[in-house]
């Protein structure tokens, strides 16, 4: 553990609202040590505006220990920094070294719009949850958990899948904006189980029509989505879904009416 | 005030079967006219939100952060505890119950733990149903692991991260209902006050944390589901925008607190480095089933090198005291543990606050690689904060503020004391007594969220006429708005000298001094003076820069601060009359001759219930009394 404190120049991305105009702006952040965490150091920076009456750098952060998904920001133009499988409130500032300038961004997506400084707008991506990512299944009185048998294997790639944490930064990273490394973990979480299996088809379909009403780019397989995924999200998952996709594609039947009935 | 509990009649084993057999129900097609507001979108909120919307009800659903699926249910780490017995170990519904009121050191209902060990079997099933991952072995089927306070292995998993799968669990199920429009999401927003008509919670006023727009939401039954009280230390393991304001205004409105005092301090957390830090990361309890916990025996060793010092020099002091839990002994007793070999000047680390938590024994008997899949989110968790590897160098723990056991009284239907107002998951007071055993915080979140609300809260609704409700301009709903309004504009103009953050780890300090760890009249006095003064400091002193009319985190922040310099008040207020030790709070006047929790059943088997009863006036205790008619009140001992 080193003691030696650093001295940093910041250059932050100031934007009132989404209407206004933003433009970066430069601090000082002097005496940080590395032991601080990211926000941290922002925290004190702001605290620093706050005692010159100037308004404190919006930044969204909630959990601090890398599960929320909330914190987003483009550290050095990498989403959450420069650190592999790190999300930005894991970050410590023993990651950079005395007299470094940091360049902070919020995500740059159209799908993503800025709301104030670095804070911006990923309900797109509970818009694509509801069309689709879910299994229907009201709570009641399901069946006993051990009546459904799941190999080992489907339940671990199944849980490689979900541990996405939705913080949208393989859309930040992506060349094209694609939000296809989100939307397919979510197909892989829900579509390697058996539970998932009767809506597997629709949810695909479901869910990349909402992915593309909301404007995200596609896929040209350039990886920089898995190489800034903060949980290790793996490109097979889009694989997957593509296979999926081109399937539900095929079978496709427009709904008929299923109503009416003795009675 | 009325404290009746309304626990139904009858055995323990029938009481939930004939509550919900009683209770009555709403017409399929009348379900529609009726609107449920759920403030919170955690475990209970996400799951009673769902799970309301399935039975027909309008809800809307509010959350301060951007997506409901970011609520500090998902940080929970170990696993969830069920009473499904799959391991063959003799465990029942009857052993769950019979642990969770022990561990709870006797100061939770019995009726209501019942129920929770109850639906808990329901819950595993609810959940693998809707996707949830859990662990399983080869041959398909789920694992279990142990938590602290027990003798069976009946946790479930989802690696470190059960909490996080079990809310996107939760969250599915949300959005699903979101995308049927049966559920409206307030993403953003933050309520700021109850509205109370009549005597009866009628609806919320909000503030858009984006707009700042300060709106009134009418409904025909209100639902807390806000978590806990935490951050009034300031620094805990809670996500930073977790706070107690929605739980305060509402107590402040007429609802009463149960037992404000009892707060779980966890055992297993990463130490505090400096001045800076802003918040606490838990190491899961899951790890204390391979990991040995110890300090050196002399105090000249602290310093050395963990791995140079010999087995004879080191003190397993879990596994002395209590033989038969050992390092699984429950969270109270080895924070406590913990406390007393650091203050004997056995800690270790460089500010001496911390023990060692050593998997070299488990590494050496399972292998690396075992160890790895068992805990390996959680090392790499470890290894990015402290920058040490914990496969080599034992970890480095230290006890912290993790939950509050405390929160809103409410009766077996999980209401308040304000008709129409109910609570749900970590914001009631129900279900845990003095002390939480691990992994039954995600099975009360659930439990309430899809099993309770959706019997109780019908139950509430077909007493009330369909599509009744006051309007808009209805005078307690405008005066209520303009109420939060000016108080939002004396924040502004205040335009002191420090910020909120200075006020709220002023308050934390005091706190973690006075009412944290081990508590005594001489200084929860001193916290009582201290607290009002600090407050009136807040008041005269602080400074929140920008403007109500956009995103404003400083703010959210002073208005946050404002409410647990209050409720941090009425939490020592509690912490003094309770003159007893029990579970997470230990009274140091009331300890045995070996130093355990000494408890006072003839003075104190009952729940503290505050009400509120004005600006500058002494709260009032009152009492709701504790009968245990089928776990026989004992000494809790786990040597």
């Amino acid at each position: 553990m080193s003691h030696k404190s650093m001295n940093l120049t910041l250059h932050v991305w100031r934007q009132k609202n989404a209407k206004c105009d933003g433009k970066f702006v430069e601090y000082k952040a002097d005496g940080v040590s590395p032991d601080m965490s990211f926000l941290e150091m922002l925290d004190v920076v702001n605290e620093g505006l706050i005692a010159k009456g100037e308004e404190p750098i919006e930044f969204d952060h909630d959990c601090r220990e890398g599960i929320c998904g909330m914190c987003s920001m483009v550290i050095n133009g990498r989403p959450h920094g420069p650190k592999e499988r790190t999300t930005t409130c894991q970050l410590h500032m023993r990651s950079f070294k005395d007299g470094d300038s940091i360049t902070l961004e919020p995500w740059r997506a159209e799908a993503f719009p800025v709301v104030r400084d670095l804070v911006v707008d990923r309900t797109a991506f509970d818009r694509i949850v509801a069309a689709g990512g879910f299994i229907t299944a009201p709570a009641g009185t399901p069946q006993d958990a051990n009546a459904l048998p799941i190999s080992k294997e489907n339940a671990d790639l199944s849980m490689d899948a979900a541990a996405c944490i939705g913080c949208g930064a393989c859309v930040a990273a992506c060349p094209n904006a694609s939000a296809m490394l989100f939307v397919s973990a979510k197909i892989s979480h829900l579509g390697l189980l058996p539970q998932g299996q009767p809506e597997r088809y629709i949810r695909v379909r479901d869910m990349i029509a909402q992915m593309d009403a909301e404007e995200f780019g596609t896929c040209t397989n350039h990886g920089e989505c898995e190489a800034a995924c903060p949980k290790g999200i793996k490109m097979e998952n889009i694989a997957r879904m593509n296979r999926d996709y081109i399937k539900a594609s095929l079978t496709y039947r427009p709904a008929t009416s299923g109503g009416g009935g003795a009675g | 005030m009325d404290l009746n509990a309304r626990i139904p009649d009858g055995p323990i084993e029938k009481k939930w079967e004939k509550h919900k057999f009683e209770s009555k129900l709403v017409n399929p097609a009348n379900k529609r006219k009726y609107r449920v507001i759920m403030v919170g979108s955690g475990l209970a909120g996400g799951a009673g939100a769902a799970s309301l919307a399935e039975l027909g009800y309008n809800v809307d659903c509010f959350c301060y952060q951007d997506s409901p699926r970011r609520a500090h249910s998902i940080a929970a780490q170990g696993g969830i505890n069920a009473a499904k017995n799959y391991r063959n170990d003799g465990d029942s519904v009857y052993r769950l119950f019979y642990d969770t009121v022990k561990g709870g050191d006797f100061r939770a209902r019995e009726a209501n733990v019942y129920r929770l060990a109850e639906v808990s079997a329901d819950i595993i099933d609810q959940c693998v149903a809707n996707g949830v991952p859990f662990a399983r072995e080869y041959g398909g089927l789920l694992d279990n692991r142990s938590f602290g306070g027990a003798q069976v292995s009946r946790t479930f998993y989802a690696r470190g991260q059960t909490g996080q799968q079990l809310l996107i669990g939760a969250y599915q199920a949300l959005e699903r209902q979101v995308g049927l429009g049966t559920v409206k999401m307030h993403n953003r927003h933050e309520m700021l006050e109850l509205i109370v008509v009549d005597g009866v919670a009628r609806g919320i006023v909000t503030r858009d944390m984006v707009t700042g727009e300060i709106e009134s939401h009418i409904a025909d039954a209100v639902i807390l589901s806000t978590g806990g009280y935490g951050n009034v230390f300031y620094l805990s393991t809670n996500a930073m925008g977790c706070n107690g304001t929605a739980v305060w205004r509402a107590h402040k409105k007429g609802a009463a607190f149960g037992n404000p005092c009892f707060t779980q301090i966890h055992p297993t957390c990463i130490p505090v480095t400096g001045d800076h830090q802003s918040k606490l990361t838990l190491m899961s309890e899951s790890l204390r089933n391979d990991g040995r916990v110890w300090v050196p025996k002399k105090k000249e060793d602290c310093k050395r090198n963990p791995n140079d010092i010999k087995e004879e020099d080191r003190d397993y002091y879990l596994e002395r005291k209590y033989p038969s839990f050992g390092n699984l002994a429950p969270r109270d007793i080895s924070s406590r543990a913990a406390k007393q070999v650091c203050d004997e000047g056995r800690g270790v680390g460089e500010t001496g606050l911390g023990v060692y938590l050593d998997f070299s024994d488990a590494i050496r008997r399972l292998g690396k690689a075992k160890i790895e899949e068992k805990y390996g989110n959680l090392f790499e968790m470890y290894e990015r904060i402290t920058d040490e590897n914990p496969y080599e160098t034992p970890m480095r723990i230290y006890p912290a503020v993790h939950y509050t056991m405390g929160g809103l009284w409410v009766d077996y239907n999980l209401q308040s004391t304000i008709p129409g107002l109910f609570v749900a998951g970590e914001a009631n007071f129900s279900d845990h007594g003095a002390n939480r055993l691990g992994a039954s915080a995600l099975m009360q979140g659930l439990a309430d969220g899809y099993f309770v609300l959706p019997a109780t809260v019908s139950n509430y609704l077909a007493g009330l006429k369909p599509g009744v409700r006051p309007a808009a301009d209805h005078p307690e709903v405008t005066g209520t708005v303009t109420a939060v309004k000016d108080r939002i504009q004396k924040l502004l103009s205040i335009k002191g000298t420090k910020s909120p953050t200075h006020f709220h780890r002023e308050l934390g300090k005091i706190m973690w001094e006075y009412c944290g760890m081990a508590r005594n009249e001489a200084g929860l006095k001193k916290a009582l003076e201290l607290i009002p003064k600090l407050r009136e400091e807040f008041w005269k002193d602080v400074r929140v820069v920008g403007e109500n009319e956009s995103l404003n985190q400083s703010l959210e922040m002073a208005a946050r601060v404002a409410d647990f310099l209050e409720l941090g008040e009425l939490m020592c207020l509690d912490a003094l009359q309770r003159r007893e030790s029990c579970g997470g709070h230990f009274r140091e006047e009331f300890q045995t001759e070996d130093g355990e929790a000494l408890r006072d059943d003839e003075n104190f088997c009952h729940v503290a219930v505050w009400e509120y009863t004005g600006e500058g006036q002494a709260p009032v205790r009152h009492i709701e009394p504790l009968t245990f008619d089928n776990v026989h009140l004992a000494t809790r001992s786990y040597k």
